[in-house]
């Protein structure tokens, strides 16, 4: 049997997953782009990971248009003009949508639909405004089948906010991904309660350090994807991942690791993501000819490349001789220390190599702390995150994660499951964020147990599309697949429930 | 310096008091309820030794040092005269959390309505464990046992915990005099206050005590802006007993202050209290019903959980 062969049988993909499945294996059909033998003898050890973005790049990994031009221009390729009324920006959204590519080709991200609907919303009845988004958010579930794909609103109120958090609730959809950009000094008290509210629901929205991003990028950041923050009007190249527990493997001691190992693997990373940039700038059409980039939707030099790596927890208990993992990093001064002494190396590091292409960050590339896909297994937690079941008691897992989270401008984010008892009291949980972000945290996730939608490691599936899918029947959302794995093998359904007694303080 | 003898700290709760409050709760009380949830923490270990031997993790561990101090049957340690002393309490039995894995067996064998796993801890010692929690906080609560039976430690610690910009609520069975207490009132933002019963006889089976100064404090923390929130237990078997307590509570509210009324659930209550109160749960109507006619008789901000 041929691969295409498997491919075209395989029951439980849809027909558009096997369209993309077909397409990534055309693709792997050239070797054009070669790197060097150190880099594939890593790459087969797992130390270093490619996220199967494809051995040929023919667009950016994450592409953030700046939607405001259509609005304001329109867009000549797709003849649309600037839309008079709500119901023609929905329709316009939804057509460029549909043409802004991604790695999963699906867009990653769908602009700050308050900031660009409200005047449109505004200008009509609330039933009506609330009837057309709900057909909008419908359609993206429906056609944009991949949660990945990511909305953003805040950091101010709006009617535009809340409709999509009325719905969000109302419609339990697990696409599209939802953030909400939070300044307690910008956002209303009862605007953040209505989100914490959807949140304690829904799983969504998130809520990401406004602050913080805005320091690192400017006002015109977007939160994409899971929670990868990114230029509008840009977006990110390439995100390969070191898996720090595999490379923790080749150093002899933990000094041997700082000085040798950790540098020689980010090298054959930097080598990955320098060609890899280049091929996609120089030699790609993309850049050259894609009405997004002629039209200026979006600015090659507003993107840059994410360094990613995954398994911290691991490799610091590795290092460290530490098997149980309840004894490790996060749970050990020793080891969270040692994490952050990694961290701090692995920045300078990266600060120090000069990337190409990558000039609104100033010529370098940019940490992500990446979410994890299901191959990962056990052996390396998301980013920087504590093991699931380990996880110590909420206070612990917030003091660990501010620790490590201003490492990571594009991207990184821990999740905080919530008993039951806590929906009622969205006021209680409120503090906890303000309290969290004030201190460093940049993206706080959280979800009630129970849910039928639920966040696996930082996209959204439905409990009971996994379980249609462990039946062996198609899933609309290509992302259930990676949630199914996650679950068989991550154990990411079991992440510790924050009950009121785990915060029992011995 | 005091001691604080302390069963356990929540550190993020959203149940005792408005907003994320890290609740203290106290070991030690002077009431006896029958419908206690926490039953463990009514008594001071006495230091007779039967959970020693029945932990399976040998976290427990009869504590020398007190062994010197000769303590009666049915008398807890370090208690002088009903009031705990606190200048040089001496656990009896010394806890090693990082042992334990919370089996509750001790608990469960302890004859005395008591828990060897308590934390014996200073003001600043206490101070320091908040100040972890302060940024993601409301406030703090102390609650019980009975919180205002160690209120020698309360006037060492609030000053502290006000310093790191917290308020501070009390949680108190009602049985203490507050107007007598000007020094403590000042220093607190308020109390939720237990009205138990009404009708004193049934009081008095339900708690050892009656209703009468508890409904004092009522009127005069409601006086004074420092009633926080009352709280009502509803029992399954006692219709009219429940309606008695909401009419003489309710009527007597201001609309403002919180009522809840707590549908009895018969879960961690010991024997005595389920031969009494039952193994049932408040019908959700009573609760609902008697929440009306609070709210009819002034107390609107009246609810039922
Ligand atoms: S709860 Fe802890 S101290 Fe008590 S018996 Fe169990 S292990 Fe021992
Ligand atoms: S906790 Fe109870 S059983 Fe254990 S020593 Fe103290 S009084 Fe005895």
């Amino acid at each position: 049997m041929s691969a295409a062969l498997d491919i075209i049988q395989d029951p439980t993909l849809t027909y558009h997953q096997e369209l993309l499945a077909l397409a990534r294996l055309g693709e792997s059909t050239d070797d054009s782009l070669r790197y060097s033998d150190e880099y594939y003898k890593a790459k087969d050890s797992r130390a270093l990971c490619d996220l199967n973005e494809g051995v040929m790049p023919y667009r950016p990994r994450y592409i953030c248009p700046d939607y405001s031009l259509l609005f304001t221009k329109g867009c000549a390729f797709l003849e649309l003009d600037p839309p008079q009324d709500l119901a023609e920006a929905l329709n316009s959204l939804m057509i460029l949508y549909h043409h802004v590519p991604s790695i999963t080709s699906f867009p990653v991200y769908l602009g700050d639909l308050d900031a660009l609907l409200e005047p449109f919303v505004l200008k009509e009845d609330r039933a009506y405004a609330k009837k057309l988004l709900g057909l909008f958010l419908k359609q993206i579930d429906k056609t944009l089948t991949d949660s990945f794909v990511h909305a953003d609103i805040g950091p101010g109120a709006s009617v535009t906010g809340e409709l999509l958090m009325e719905l969000t609730e109302e419609m339990q959809l697990a696409i599209p991904n939802l953030t909400l950009k939070y300044d307690p000094a910008v956002t209303p008290e009862d605007f953040a309660l209505k989100a914490v509210n959807c949140m304690l629901k829904t799983a969504k929205p998130s809520f990401a350090n406004h602050g913080m991003f805005v320091k690192e990028w400017g006002e015109k950041y977007a939160i994409a994807s899971c929670y990868n923050g990114l230029m509008q009007a840009g977006g990110g190249y390439t995100l390969p991942r070191l898996r720090l527990y595999e490379c923790s493997l080749a150093a002899k001691s933990v000094e041997d690791f700082l000085d040798r190992v950790l540098p020689y693997y980010a090298d054959l990373q930097f080598e990955y993501m320098d060609k890899r940039v280049k091929f996609i700038v120089e030699e790609s059409s993309f850049f050259k000819t894609n009405f997004l980039v002629t039209e200026g939707f979006v600015k090659r030099e507003n993107f840059t490349g994410m360094f990613g790596l995954v398994g911290l927890a691991e490799c610091c208990n590795h290092l460290l001789g530490i098997e149980d993992p309840k004894k490790g990093f996060g749970l050990n001064d020793e080891a969270t220390a040692l994490g952050r002494r990694i961290m701090d190396r692995l920045s300078e590091l990266v600060e120090a190599h000069e990337a190409p292409y990558c000039e609104s960050t100033g010529h370098r590339y940019r940490l992500h702390a990446q979410v994890g896909i299901d191959s990962d297994g056990r052996e390396d937690a998301p980013g920087t995150r504590i093991p699931i079941g380990a996880e110590p008691a909420m206070l612990d897992q917030l003091a660990v994660n501010e620790q490590f989270h201003p490492y990571f401008p594009t991207g990184t984010g821990d999740i905080f499951k919530f008993e039951e008892t806590w929906m009622k009291t969205p006021e209680a949980v409120l503090p906890i964020i303000k309290g969290s972000l004030a201190r460093g945290l940049r993206y706080f996730s959280g979800y009630l147990e129970n849910n039928d939608v639920v966040r696996v490691t930082g996209y959204l599936v439905k409990r009971s599309e996994i379980d249609k899918l462990t039946a062996g029947r198609q899933s609309l959302n290509n992302v259930t697949v990676f949630g199914k794995g996650a679950k068989d093998f991550g154990g990411a359904l079991d992440r510790r429930v924050q009950k009121q007694d785990e915060n029992r303080d011995h | 310096m005091k001691t604080g003898i302390i069963n356990k700290i929540i550190a993020f709760s959203n149940v005792d008091g408005p907003g994320n409050r890290t609740a203290v709760f106290f070991q030690g009380c002077n009431l006896h309820c029958l419908f206690c949830h926490n039953p463990e923490t009514i008594h001071r270990c006495v230091g007779c030794g039967l959970c020693v031997e029945k932990c399976p993790q040998w976290a427990l561990k009869r504590n020398e040092a007190a062994g010197s101090r000769p303590v009666e049957a049915g008398k807890t340690a370090g208690m002088a005269g009903g009031r705990p002393d606190e200048t040089a309490p001496v656990p009896p039995i010394l806890w090693t959390p990082s042992l334990c894995v919370d089996c509750d067996t001790c608990i469960k064998t302890c004859p005395h309505l008591a828990s060897p796993k308590v934390q014996y801890m200073t003001a600043e010692a206490l101070r320091d464990k908040i100040r972890r929690t302060a940024p993601y906080i409301n406030g703090v609560s102390f609650s019980g046992g009975e919180c205002t039976q160690q209120r020698d430690f309360l006037m060492e610690v609030i000053p502290l915990i006000r310093e790191l910009g917290l308020g501070v609520l009390l949680d108190s069975n009602g049985t203490y005099d507050f107007e007598q207490d000007p020094e403590l009132l000042r220093i607190i933002d308020g109390v939720m206050l237990d009205i138990k019963a009404a009708d004193p006889a049934f009081c008095r089976t339900l708690t050892g005590a009656g209703p009468e100064l508890p409904f004092r404090n009522l009127d005069f923390l409601q006086r004074a802006g420092k009633l926080e929130e009352v709280r009502t237990v509803l029992f399954p078997h006692h219709p009219e007993q429940n309606e008695a307590t909401v009419r003489a509570a309710a009527s007597r509210l201001r609309p403002d202050v919180r009522y809840k009324l707590l549908r009895y659930r018969p879960f961690g209550v010991r024997q005595e209290g389920l031969d009494f109160l039952g193994g049932e749960i408040t019908p959700e109507a009573e609760g609902e019903h008697l929440a009306a006619l609070a709210r009819s008789l002034g107390a609107e901000n009246s609810v039922t959980v």
